[in-house]
This record gives structure tokens, C-alpha cells and sequence, in this order.
């Protein structure tokens, strides 16, 4: 044997047997229990272009979960006042950071500054401004607590959503931040990707409002205290939508943070479903005291400012059950319970980004792409034996051991492959080889010089290896950079590329040569199959 | 010994007239493609644009006119429509500024076919909805990856051969960037994020042939240093023409492959990738060289007066 070919045939021969137990999850979907404990479990994962789903970018509008923040503390601060009698002419949000109260005295403002540095520790407090008679407080969020709260209303998103994606039973999503106040969902194989759209982008804020009795909403001013909020019915036969506007409370009685349970019900008597909802025992105690209060009047339950019903509330609820009905269907009810059981979210979120491939396009993807990339093997494999007889099936044989790497190595990272993924590896066939034709035409070069079979192959491997080293480099250098910079389907081409074009430098100059070596070693070999 | 080409001498370089003259006519089609680009007459892909596009399959074949029809009284004013080769299926293309709610496209466009035309069965094939801040982000991103492989292949070819050889190599490179540009922008293709990751494989992978050429002349400059450079430029791309074309013809028919059986998703992507393999080698043979030559010609010349000047003085 020659020097130093055991070494190498024992690497490459390593290289097949780790390809093979790292590709063996990939090809065998129940893997026996023995398998599991010890052995490789990752598997190449199809990506959404190839199995069908949706990816889905979201913003969460951060900024929203900082003015509801301050909107809370404007409540509060409301009712403290109120409680301290305190006289104020008005209390809100003003910008995007501050809370401004404007109180008629001095010393009512010295008072509630006193109560807010003892309240409210962690904001900044603006000095006074007299103005017309009035004094005006305020209080501003600090820099570093506004960026928290956002930094948490995006982790605080990121769970809800997982936890209605977990509800809605998608098997395998993926639920990732993405850079400052992004999330990425995909959902891999889902069958109805606009329902699960509607689920995740719903912020689902559940709240109880009084209904503001003797204003009209059409005409006619509508006090400061209250708005204008609109309920929908969709008419069942013939799909046309009516809005009926309705003046309520703006402050919410009840909200949904109180809830514990949601739950799908039917109706027996129209046979309609609605969900019943179940209040923790704070939500039960405000419930009941909110009925006992309000009996005869009629009050709104409302989805993001949307008015789902507005009963009449006939006598005091205790027990701390509640239902919500309006124009259900059994998946509207069974996906508002998921929400309403998973809870709001801190903020609202934007879709900014929805790739959805329908299961049947993916199925034709990877047919297709399989198919063409057999035949591209074909085809070279056929080409290469022919122009280059022996020393081509050797070619063919590194083309093979480079698939087989490379899946292998894919599979061991748990990477993904998509369409274009699978372009890559059908270009790597073809790129594979070529190196080989660099070397092959070095060596015919060289027999041309009357070398003998085994120096023009030292000559052919010498000479070449610099040209190959070159045009491998710079492959990388923009497969590399494509994965940097690339998403989803083009990232899955990048990894394919670059892990090929590594893979391939090994086989063509190690693989290859070990068995030219292998036939030539000797000397004696007269002619050359080239 | 199977040889595609024999033994060839031909003046490769003495030509160079005529090919500098269809390389400049392949990049200008090009440059004016990428203008296009910019002013958004060219097709572009809503990866770029932002929007919505939504393909649908039908279960019989639908006319242009019906299915424009459909989308008009569906309340849906601007459209842009483009049919799929492969069976009743149609490509619907919102623009950014349609009023549609981005999630919301996979059901409002085939409710106005439904609604248009009862008994249709639609089949949603896939959906696509950009917001206009993703489209901006893949925009620079991607004019950040064409520069960075740029500069990276500049460097490394610079650092391996010399300034003019990466000179060479960069200029061919663009010029295949280019000549893909122009078969897209020639044949109506759509421009999208598989464009640009066949563009920059292309401008990796044309480099093979470049450098195998560059790598031969480089050797014959060392071992004949008395020939004219015109001589030697011309036997190196001889002699190695023969694996310039074998090596892209391996990767072409892969390619092909890719084009003919690969499906209507990659179809596009494997046209790029054609147009990229066959420029390649035109271009390393009647650009890069010709291009090295002229550095190196010019080098010489100031080289020359150069060094007579003190002489005069």
C-alpha cells in the first residue's frame, strides 16, 4: 500500500460510517429505544417551502405597552385622589411618557407631588407649571423603565403567543424573538394558516364597560368620559355586516387579566356555542359587586374595542362565571376561548411579514426538486464516464461520497433544507466533478509530456491543488455571505453551499487521490484509463 | 483519451475588439435593468417592494379577463396578474399601497374568485405578505451582500494573484452579474431574493474558470518571460479552454436538470443559474484576460517611459 493511504481510507471510510449513523434519524422516523440514548438524534428538517406552513414576522407595537402602563397609573392615580379627596380637574397620558395632572391649588399640587414620590418611586417628577389658575404635576417615565417595559411586553408577547400556538396544536412550531421588538412564528404543516394567523395577531384584551344610557352615539356630543365603541353582526346567510355603535364607559370595570378559565359551550336552547369564562377570586369579587350595582343596566363586553354583546344586566352575579355570546361559529368560539384562556397581549402586534405555502406546492417542490436533482446526477455521472472512462467513475465515486457527507452533516447539525437548498446540492454535483476536471485535464497534460501514469498524477494533484483551493475560496466567500444575510429558503441554500463547498475541497483532493494512489502506487501501470 | 476540443490556436485575444464591444452592449442592457430596478418599472418581486402576493389553483382553467373580472368586483382595484406555467394557477400581486390588512390577503383574494365565479374551487398554493419595513431591511441587506462578496473576492483574488488580476476578476464578475440582470430584465422575470442568491453564486462560482485561466497565464508569464504578452495570453487560454468548458458544462447540466424537472418555484432561479455558467466562461476567456492584458500592457508602457524620462532629462 502506499505511504500514507492507510490513514486516509480509514478518514474516509470514518466519514461514510458517521454519515450513515447521523443520516439514520433522518430516514427512519421510529428510531428503536436503544437508538435514542446514545446515538445521533437530529435530523435534517424540511423547510416550510418543501412540507407546506406558514412564517410569520411580527412586531409587537412596544411603544402601546408603555402608554397602557401609564394609562394604568393615570387610573390609579384617579382613584387615590379620589379617595384622598383631593380635588383635580383632570388626570391622562400625555406623549408617549408622561402622566399630567392638573389640580386648581398649590397646595393640592404639593400634595399629590408628595403622594407621587411616596407612590410612584421609580418616575421622574416634572416641577409644577401654574397656567391660568391651574397647576399642572407630572410624572415621566424614566428612560431605562420605558425600555424595560417594552423589552418585556415583547418576552410577555412571546409567551402568549407560544402559549395559543401550543393551544391551537401545531406540532414543531418554531416561536423566536427576532432583534429588538420582532417575533417569528413558523407553523410548519398547518392546515388553516389564515385562523392561525387571526389567533396569534389578536391581542385579545378583553374588557367589562358600562354602557353609557341616555347618549346617542350618532349625534350629539359624547362626554369626556366615554366613547364610541362599535358591536358587529354578520348576518349568517348572507355574509353582509351591520354596525351598531353603542356609547360606553371608557374606564373598563373588569378586564381580562382577571379571567382564569374559558371554555367552549353550547348553547341548549338556540343550540348556539358561546364561551363561559371564570373569574379568579378578585375578578369574582369586582363581578359581583359590579352587578349589584348596576342591576337593570346594561353593560359591554368588549375584544379590542370591539362590542361583543351588551346585556342587561337582570340581577347581581355572584360565583364568578360569566359568558360571552354573540354570532359564534364552533371555531370562532373554540380560537376567542384559546385567546381568552392564553391571555392578552401586552401590546398589539403587526404582521409585517407572511410566507404561507400551501401543503400541495410543497409536495410538488420536493418531488420535483428530487426528481431534477437524480437527473442531474445522471447526467454527469454519464458524462464524466464517458469522457473520462475510469478515472471518471473515480470522479463519480467522490460526487457520491460528497452527497453523502453532506447530507450527513446536515442531518448532524439539525439544519434545514429547502428548495433551493436542494438547487444547492444539485449545483454542488456538478461543482464536485469539476475539480476533478481540473485535476483529470493536469494529468492528461502531463501524459502528454510522456510522463509516466503515476508522476503526471503527482503532477496533475500539485499543480491543480492551488487552482482548486482558489475557486473553492471565493465560492465561500459568497456562500458565506448569503448565509449571513440571508433568510429561510436562501439561508437553507447558503447552508447547503457552503457546507458542499467545504466538504468538496476534502473529497476532491483527499477522496479521489487515495485511490488513483491506490491502482498507480506500484509504478509498473502502463497506460492510464483518462 | 476522449477530447471535446483538439489541440486549438485560436486568437482569443486578437478579437477582444469585437467582444469588448457585446460585453458592453450585455452590461449596459444590464446597468439599465438595475435603473429600472431602482425607478420600479422593472417586474419586481414583492420581496422588494412589499405587498401581497397570493398563488391560486383552480380546478379549471380560468381566463385572464374572468379572473381580472373577479378581483374588480371584489372590491379589489389594484392588481397585477401573472399567469404560471404549470396548471390552472395564477399569480396575484397586490401592491404595497392596496389598502388590504397584511394577513388577510389568503382570504380576501379567493373569496372574489368564489364569489365571482360559484362552483370554482380555489385552492390557496402559497401567500406571500411583505411589510413595507421587510422589504427595506431585505433591500439593504441585500445591496450590503452584493458589496461584501465584492470586496471580498477583490481582496482575495488581489491578495492571491495581483491588483490587476483582481481588477480582472472583478470586472468579469460584474460583467456576469450584469449579463444575469439582462436575461431577467430581457425575458420579463420576475426579480425577487432567488434572483440575488443566483447572482451571488453566479459571481462565486464564475470565478472557477477566471482563476484557472488567470493560474495558467500566471505560469506561462514565469516560464516564457521573453514572449509577448499577447502570445502567451492567448496559448494559456488555448490550453486550458478545453477544462473551461468541461467543468461549466458539468455544472450546466446539473443546472438544466434543475431548469427542465425542477419545478415551477426554482425555475427562474435555474435560468439565472444557466445564463450565470454560460457567461462565465465567455467572460473569463474575452473579459478577465483581455482585461489583465491591457493592465499589463499599459503597466509596461509607463514602465518604459518611465524609465526613459530621466534619460531625456
Amino acid at each position: 500500500m502506499p505511504k500514507g493511504a492507510g490513514w486516509r481510507i480509514a478518514l474516509i471510510a470514518a466519514f461514510v460510517v458517521l454519515s450513515c449513523i447521523y443520516l439514520v434519524p433522518t430516514l427512519s422516523p421510529n428510531l428503536p429505544e436503544w437508538w435514542k440514548g446514545m446515538l445521533p438524534k437530529d435530523k435534517i428538517h424540511l423547510g416550510l417551502d418543501l412540507q407546506g406552513g406558514t412564517h410569520l414576522v411580527l412586531e409587537v407595537e412596544t411603544a402601546k405597552a408603555v402608554e397602557g402602563t401609564l394609562d394604568l397609573v393615570a387610573t390609579d392615580l384617579e382613584d387615590t385622589l379620589n379617595s384622598k379627596n383631593l380635588r383635580f380637574k383632570r388626570i391622562s397620558r400625555t406623549g408617549s411618557d408622561k402622566v399630567s395632572i392638573v389640580v386648581y391649588e398649590k397646595d393640592t399640587a404639593a400634595a399629590v407631588q408628595k403622594l407621587i414620590k411616596d407612590k410612584y418611586r421609580d418616575y421622574e417628577i416634572i416641577p409644577t407649571v401654574e397656567e391660568g389658575g391651574m397647576v399642572g404635576v407630572a410624572l415621566r417615565m424614566k428612560e431605562q423603565d420605558i425600555q424595560d417595559r417594552k423589552d418585556k411586553a415583547v418576552a410577555q408577547a412571546l409567551e402568549t403567543i407560544r402559549n395559543r400556538i401550543d393551544q391551537f396544536g401545531v406540532s414543531e412550531p418554531v416561536i423566536a424573538r427576532q432583534g429588538i421588538n420582532q417575533i417569528v412564528v413558523q407553523l410548519p404543516g398547518i392546515k388553516d394558516p389564515q385562523r392561525a394567523i387571526d389567533l396569534i395577531g389578536r391581542t385579545a384584551r378583553l374588557e367589562f364597560k358600562m354602557v353609557k344610557e341616555g347618549v346617542s352615539p350618532t349625534g350629539g356630543a359624547i362626554p369626556e368620559d366615554s366613547e364610541v365603541l362599535y358591536e358587529k353582526h354578520t348576518d349568517p346567510t348572507t355574509g353582509a355586516t351591520t354596525e351598531i355603535p353603542l356609547v360606553v364607559l371608557k374606564k373598563a370595570l373588569i378586564t381580562g387579566d382577571l379571567l382564569t378559565d374559558a371554555q367552549v359551550r353550547i348553547d341548549s336552547q338556540f343550540n348556539q356555542p358561546y364561551v363561559g369564562i371564570e373569574f379568579n377570586s378578585l375578578g369574582a369579587r369586582l363581578f359581583d359587586q359590579v352587578t349589584a350595582a348596576n342591576v337593570n343596566k346594561r353593560f359591554a363586553i368588549v375584544l379590542d374595542r370591539n362590542v361583543y354583546s351588551a346585556p342587561v344586566i337582570r340581577e347581581r352575579i355572584s360565583g364568578g362565571s360569566a359568558q360571552i355570546s354573540g354570532n359564534f361559529t364552533e371555531k370562532t368560539a373554540s380560537d376567542l376561548a384559546i385567546v381568552l384562556r392564553a391571555g392578552a397581549l401586552p401590546a398589539p402586534v403587526k404582521i409585517i411579514q407572511n410566507v404561507t405555502v400551501g401543503a400541495s406546492l410543497g409536495k410538488d417542490s420536493i418531488d420535483k426538486g428530487l426528481m431534477a436533482g437524480g437527473i442531474g446526477v445522471a447526467l454527469v455521472i454519464i458524462f464524466m464516464a464517458i469522457y473520462y472512462k475510469l478515472s471518471g467513475m473515480v470522479a463519480n465515486l467522490g460526487m457520491v461520497l460528497n452527497i453523502l457527507y453532506l447530507m450527513g452533516a446536515m442531518s448532524a447539525l439539525g439544519a434545514t433544507l429547502t428548495l433551493p437548498g436542494i438547487a444547492a446540492i444539485v449545483l454542488l454535483v456538478g461543482m464536485s466533478v469539476d475539480s476533478n476536471v481540473i485535476i483529470f485535464e493536469r494529468i492528461r497534460e502531463e501524459l502528454r509530456l510522456g510522463k509516466s501514469p503515476k508522476s503526471a498524477l503527482e503532477a496533475g494533484y500539485d499543480k491543480a491543488f492551488l487552482t482548486i483551493m482558489d475557486s473553492h475560496v471565493t465560492a465561500l466567500i459568497t456562500a458565506a455571505v448569503l448565509f449571513q444575510f440571508g433568510t429561510g429558503p436562501v439561508k437553507g441554500f447558503a447552508v447547503s453551499l457552503s457546507l458542499g463547498i467545504m466538504i468538496n475541497l476534502f473529497t476532491s483532493l483527499m477522496g479521489t487521490k487515495v485511490i488513483f494512489d491506490l491502482f498507480l502506487h506500484k509504478g509498473n501501470v502502463k497506460k492510464m484509463s483518462i | 483519451m476522449m477530447e471535446l476540443l483538439g489541440k486549438t490556436n485560436i486568437d482569443f485575444i486578437g478579437k477582444r475588439n469585437i467582444s469588448f464591444v457585446i460585453s458592453s452592449i450585455i452590461s449596459i442592457i444590464g446597468i439599465i435593468a438595475i435603473i429600472q430596478m431602482a425607478r420600479g418599472v422593472a417586474n419586481m418581486g414583492i420581496d422588494f417592494t412589499g405587498g401581497t402576493s397570493v398563488q391560486l389553483m383552480f380546478d379549471k382553467p380560468l381566463a385572464l379577463a374572468d379572473a381580472r373580472k373577479a378581483l374588480h368586483s371584489g372590491g379589489i382595484a389594484e392588481f397585477e396578474l401573472q399567469e404560471v406555467k404549470e396548471g390552472n394557477k395564477l399569480l396575484v400581486k397586490l401592491p404595497r399601497k392596496s389598502a388590504l390588512a397584511v394577513g388577510k390577503a389568503a382570504e380576501i383574494v379567493p373569496a372574489a374568485f368564489v364569489k365571482a365565479q360559484p362552483g370554482l374551487k380555489v385552492t390557496v398554493d402559497s401567500t406571500t405578505e411583505i411589510g413595507p419595513s421587510i422589504g427595506e431591511k431585505l433591500r439593504k441587506d441585500t445591496i450590503i451582500a452584493v458589496a461584501i462578496s465584492m470586496l471580498g473576492i477583490i481582496c482575495y483574488i488581489a491578495w492571491r494573484f495581483d491588483f490587476k488580476f483582481g481588477i480582472g476578476a472583478v470586472v468579469a464578475t460584474l460583467h456576469d452579474v450584469l449579463a444575469m440582470f439582462a436575461a431577467y430584465y430581457l425575458t420579463g422575470r420576475e426579480f425577487n431574493l432567488l434572483f440575488i442568491t443566483a447572482v451571488l453564486t453566479i459571481a462565486g462560482y464564475s470565478l472557477t474558470d477566471t482563476v484557472v485561466v488567470f493560474d495558467r497565464i500566471r505560469e506561462n508569464l514565469h516560464k516564457d518571460l521573453k514572449g509577448s504578452l499577447h502570445k502567451i495570453f492567448n496559448t494559456s487560454i488555448n490550453e486550458v479552454l478545453s477544462r473551461s468548458i468541461i467543468t461549466s458544462l458539468t455544472t450546466f447540466l446539473s443546472a438544466i436538470a434543475l431548469f427542465v424537472w425542477g419545478g415551477e418555484v426554482i425555475h427562474d432561479f435555474s435560468f439565472a443559474l444557466l445564463v450565470g455558467i454560460v457567461v462565465g466562461v465567455y467572460s473569463s476567456v474575452y473579459v478577465a484576460s483581455p482585461v489583465v492584458l491591457l493592465l499589463e500592457q499599459r503597466a509596461m508602457n509607463k514602465g518604459e517611459s518611465g524609465a526613459a524620462q530621466p534619460v531625456k532629462a
